[in-house]
């Protein structure tokens, strides 16, 4: 096992390298190149002969990768152009956000998700099983943004049962200590303000989970029909074990295998920035930043961000690889 | 040892199951089939695959789905009739009353649940032990099965043993509750050669000891001749040839049985002996409700073959062997000559034959006057 | 309908090579019944096929004749002296769907609409397949060296979450519909690639591949006129998935001002992503053109699992 996660870390550098070189290749090619990236569109000739200076930019191209590279080791990512802040400040003061988004849009996914599969799997070819198939399917074809700003119109913005914008109440002068509002409300005792929090994941976290839960949902029922015309729940029936034995220890056990991976792999990508869904409801996590770059043309920024969203998106990855190993016998004892 | 003086331990009466698939015609995999099995005895149900005996098998411990299948006649264990019984009756009497070891040891054991587990559930289930009784119950079984080190296998996964252990895994299983009736379908197939032998062994020393009825499953005539008292031979869901294994071997009188012994390679021939193989394959067959299924492929049919009466069944007690038949023109027309293509030697050599193991006289004769 | 459950790994890596294992076992041993044949017959009896194959021939018979269909001329502004300053233009005579905020005809729009969906869907598909199945074969007809150069890249490009690759491109590249295109099929290539290269090694050891070289057989003619062609039904079950997931990715991207900067052309993503503005007065113009995207995306993915279905050697019979 130790050798199988040593192995895995190895394979990861090469990919990483690859990772870097892709995105410093993206900020040289833009028009104008990284000095107008870093100074803004009106920069004069001057300043960008300065910065050119400054940074180096008129040494040769491996030089400068390399420079580029062992900035990005000490996790120097450079400034925004916008805020003028250093890149990773921004994003650490942004990814709780996501996180905490991400672990509502999951449970929302999982919650859902493995019940209704299961049952969907149970009750094969009938209503329920039917049901589950065409909402997973217009789950994976709906524009997330369309959905989400369905449901905040609906639920926010006509019937006003939930907040539609932002991550909390700006009346509510809470103190941040760690920018997970939900978890510094806990902390400094003030319940209100974590519930305030809690409040404004849901909607976001429903339109982001709606994807995930229709792939857990297909994935589930998929491993549970797979899982029940096994053999070994054949030699479990013949055995003459109670229903309830065999369907936790023989059915759900194995059936929940391929479904922990996909759940894995859902995180890593809702992790990666739920731009779309963010910038629906104006919530102040990677994503939305993502967008405002985008527009601001803030390339430093999106750079950085890009960069360090692939490698969380990549380690995630390998911590997936790594948990099936401990979840499944066959991969932790062989 | 003798089991025969009590009452059948398993009745099988006119069992037939039916598959019916939405929008196709209903298939009758099982059509009419009849045995009973002594306690102590061991039957033996022969034929190719597709043939209907793993059905029958299902059909008895009632594993076959719901859904879609139709089973009629009667199953009887120990006098209590199972169709028709609820499933919580059947729960309680799997496992415990009728065991069942099955084919590929490795897919029938979930590989995410350790053995020692999976022994000791049944033992949870059926006999209220838990804990440190259970454990030391289920060492005590996997010894008996000749698993070595038996403390250290129960904290293993089922890929960390080898195949004939893994079989004999399932083995300690299906006795963890010494059942009356143990159903063995195909258990020496997915392993090795001498492997198979050893299994074997195990299953009639097993058996012996005990009392337990055994219904081996097999293809394979080896097995049927190392093992079986009586033989039921099966083809396209129906028996068309029982008898007890000696005079099986010496005097087959089904065409398809004689053919299944001309199939196989034998020692005790000549060099130049040719096979004696049966011409194509179990798909090519026609309905019972048209005559004799076994008809396109049989050397011996005629135009009657081809009746609706052809499929019924010719009692042979005459000659004393207990025998029936399904066919109209039978190899040996009459028992004591031996002129046929194959198989009329003696058993004993059927029983070397091929590589297929052999238990040795001895426990033949133990068994062979049973129930005459 | 089927889904692969993913097994031993993780990776989206693994779950595509697993795609094109499953699938590599399709030439093994069949009574004679060709491949194609009897996918064809799989495939019309099974109801998803058919809903799936209505609804994509349907809009591929909308964006044919959508100038013969639409009612009006879907550039043309309704006179501005119609329309009252700061009120919303609604239904009226002769506009079956309505007016958008410039008084163009909804309905036209949304016919001529489904070309513009169509070309993103088929230019990008396309694109991302023949770069992904050129990588597929270099790395799976050559192997060795090669092999671990080519997927060491795609490798890396498979790191990138799709949609952040897609941002980074449109990004350097410049909105247009040209680079959304582009954007669309990079996202897709690394896909492409490893599907074929992972079925195309199956093939490669199948035992007629095998046979083949022991006969004596040229690799070249090996690797085109045995391997590959028994290789490609992955992609073909990948591409149909990729047209729905394509039109559903230009809508977003559109959304995120990435997409056409010619707002006038008639496109569903920008129908939509310009109708969010105005959601909650006149929720309908974001509807339609959602409902189109949803439908026709249905469509392709319905085609694409029934595909897949006929192809999986695990549903023959």
């Amino acid at each position: 096992m130790l050798r199988f996660i040593v192995r895995r870390l190895l394979q990861l550098i090469p990919i990483l390298l690859g990772l870097s070189l892709l995105l410093f290749a993206w900020l040289r090619a833009l028009p104008g190149g990284p000095a107008q990236a870093a100074l803004g569109e009106r920069a004069t000739p001057a300043k960008i002969a300065e910065y050119n200076e400054t940074f180096g930019l008129n040494e040769s191209i491996v030089v400068q990768y390399l420079k580029f590279l062992g900035r990005a080791v000490q996790l120097d990512f450079g400034t925004s152009t916008r805020t003028g802040r250093p890149v990773l400040d921004e994003f650490l003061d942004r990814f709780p956000g996501t996180i905490e988004l991400t672990v509502a849009a999951l449970v929302f996914a999982i919650v859902i998700g493995i019940p209704l599969g299961y049952v969907a799997a149970r009750r094969h070819g009938g209503v329920v099983d039917n049901t589950a198939i065409i909402a997973s399917l217009l789950g994976v074809t709906i524009p997330v943004f369309f959905l989400a700003y369905l449901l905040r119109l609906l639920f926010a913005v006509q019937l006003g049962w939930l907040p539609g914008s932002g991550r909390q109440d700006v009346r509510i002068d809470a103190t941040h200590i760690t920018n997970f509002y939900v978890l510094d409300g806990l902390l400094t005792r003030e319940f209100d303000a974590s519930w305030d929090a809690v409040l404004h994941l849901v909607l976001p976290g429903i339109a982001l989970g709606t994807i995930p839960l229709a792939i857990i949902v297909r994935i589930t029922r998929a491993a549970v029909l797979d899982v029940v015309n096994e053999d070994y729940v054949r030699t479990a029936n013949a055995k003459g074990l109670s229903t309830s034995v065999v369907r936790r220890r023989h059915v759900v056990r194995n059936a929940l295998l391929p479904v922990s991976t996909t759940i894995g792999l859902q995180t890593g990508l809702l992790l990666s920035g739920a731009v779309l869904t963010e910038t629906v409801f104006a919530f102040g996590g990677v994503g939305s930043a993502l967008r405002q770059a985008i527009s601001d043309r803030d390339y430093s920024l999106l750079q950085g961000f890009i960069l360090i969203l692939a490698v969380v998106y990549v380690l995630v990855n390998l911590l997936v690889d790594i948990s099936y190993g401990l979840l499944d016998p066959r991969v932790r004892t062989r | 040892m003798t089991g025969t003086s009590g009452s059948p331990v398993l009745e099988v009466d006119d069992l037939a199951v039916q598959f019916t698939r939405r929008g196709e015609q209903p298939t009758r995999a099982v059509d009419g089939v009849s045995f009973s099995v002594a306690p102590g005895e061991t039957i033996g149900l022969v034929g190719e695959s597709g043939c209907g005996k793993s059905v029958t098998s299902l059909a008895i411990m009632g594993l076959l789905p719901q859904r879609g299948v139709q089973v009629t006649g009667s199953v009887r264990l120990d006098g209590t009739e199972l169709l028709g019984a609820g499933p919580r009756t059947l729960r309680t009497l799997r496992g415990k009353d009728m065991a069942m070891v099955f084919q590929d040891p490795l897919s029938s054991l979930n590989p995410t649940v350790t053995v020692g587990t999976q022994v000791t559930e049944v033992l949870a289930e059926h006999r209220d032990m838990t804990g440190r009784a259970a454990q030391d119950e289920a060492t005590e079984l996997l010894d008996r099965v000749g698993i070595p080190d038996p403390r250290r296998r129960l904290g293993e996964y089922p890929h960390q043993l080898s195949g004939g252990m893994r079989q004999r895994a399932l083995i300690a299983m299906a006795l963890a509750c010494s059942p009356r009736l143990l159903i063995a379908d195909e258990p020496t197939t997915a392993l090795d050669v001498t492997i198979q032998a050893q299994i074997l062994e195990l299953l009639r020393e097993l058996v012996q000891g005990s009392g337990t009825a055994l219904v081996m499953i097999t293809h394979d005539l080896g097995v049927v001749a190392g093992l079986c008292d009586r033989v039921h031979v099966m083809y396209a869901g129906r028996v068309i040839e029982t008898a007890d294994r000696r005079p099986l071997f010496a005097t087959p009188r089904h065409p398809y049985t004689g053919g299944l012994l001309g199939s196989v390679p034998r020692l005790d021939t000549g060099r130049g002996t040719p096979l004696t193989p049966i011409r194509g394959s179990a798909r090519d067959t026609i309905p019972w409700s048209q005559g004799c299924a076994f008809a396109p492929r049989c050397d011996n049919a005629e135009d009657d073959c081809l009746t609706e009466v052809s499929g019924s069944t010719v009692p042979l007690e005459a000659d004393g062997l207990r025998r029936e038949l399904r066919c109209r023109h039978p190899l040996h027309a009459t028992p004591a000559a031996a002129g046929a293509p194959a198989g009329a030697t003696a058993a004993s050599s059927a029983g070397a034959s091929a590589g297929s193991p052999s238990t040795g006289s001895s426990s033949w004769s133990s068994s062979e006057g049973q129930q005459s | 309908m089927t889904v692969t459950t993913p097994r031993p790994g993780a990776g989206r890596r693994d779950r595509i090579d697993e795609l094109a294992a499953r699938a590599g076992q399709l030439s093994d041993g069949d009574g004679g019944e060709s491949l194609l044949r009897s996918a064809v017959r799989r495939l019309r009896r099974n109801p998803v096929a058919i809903l799936g194959a209505v609804i994509v021939v349907a809009f591929l018979l909308v964006a044919l004749f959508a100038p013969l269909l639409a009612p009006r001329d879907p550039y043309a502004q309704s006179l501005l002296s119609e329309v009252r300053q700061g009120s919303i233009p609604g239904s009226r005579d002769g506009y079956l769907l309505g007016v958008d905020q410039l008084g163009r005809d909804v309905l036209s729009r949304l016919l001529y609409g489904s070309r513009q969906s169509l070309l993103i869907g088929v230019v990008s598909t396309v694109l991302g397949a023949v770069l992904g199945m050129a990588l597929g074969i270099l790395a799976g007809g050559l192997g060795g060296k090669v092999d671990t150069v080519v997927m060491r890249f795609v490798d890396i490009l498979l790191s990138i979450p799709g949609l952040l690759m897609a941002i980074s491109i449109s990004v350097l590249l410049g909105a247009s519909q040209l680079s959304l295109m582009i954007a669309i099929a990079v996202t897709q290539v690394p896909v492409f690639a490893r599907l074929l290269r992972g079925s195309m090694l199956v093939q490669r050891d199948s035992d007629y591949a095998l046979a083949a070289r022991a006969l004596g057989v040229r690799r070249r003619r090996i690797v085109f006129g045995h391997v590959l062609p028994n290789s490609l039904s992955p992609v073909i079950v990948q591409a149909t998935l990729s047209l729905a997931t394509a039109i559903i990715e230009a809508a977003a991207l559109s959304f995120l001002g990435l997409g056409d900067p010619d707002i006038s052309r008639p496109e569903w993503g920008a129908m939509l992503a310009s109708a969010q503005s105005v959601l909650s007065i006149r929720p309908e113009l974001a509807i339609y053109p959602a409902l189109c995207i949803i439908v026709v995306a249905l469509g392709f993915t319905l085609l694409g699992e029934a595909l897949r279905e006929a192809l999986d050697p695990k549903f023959r019979r």
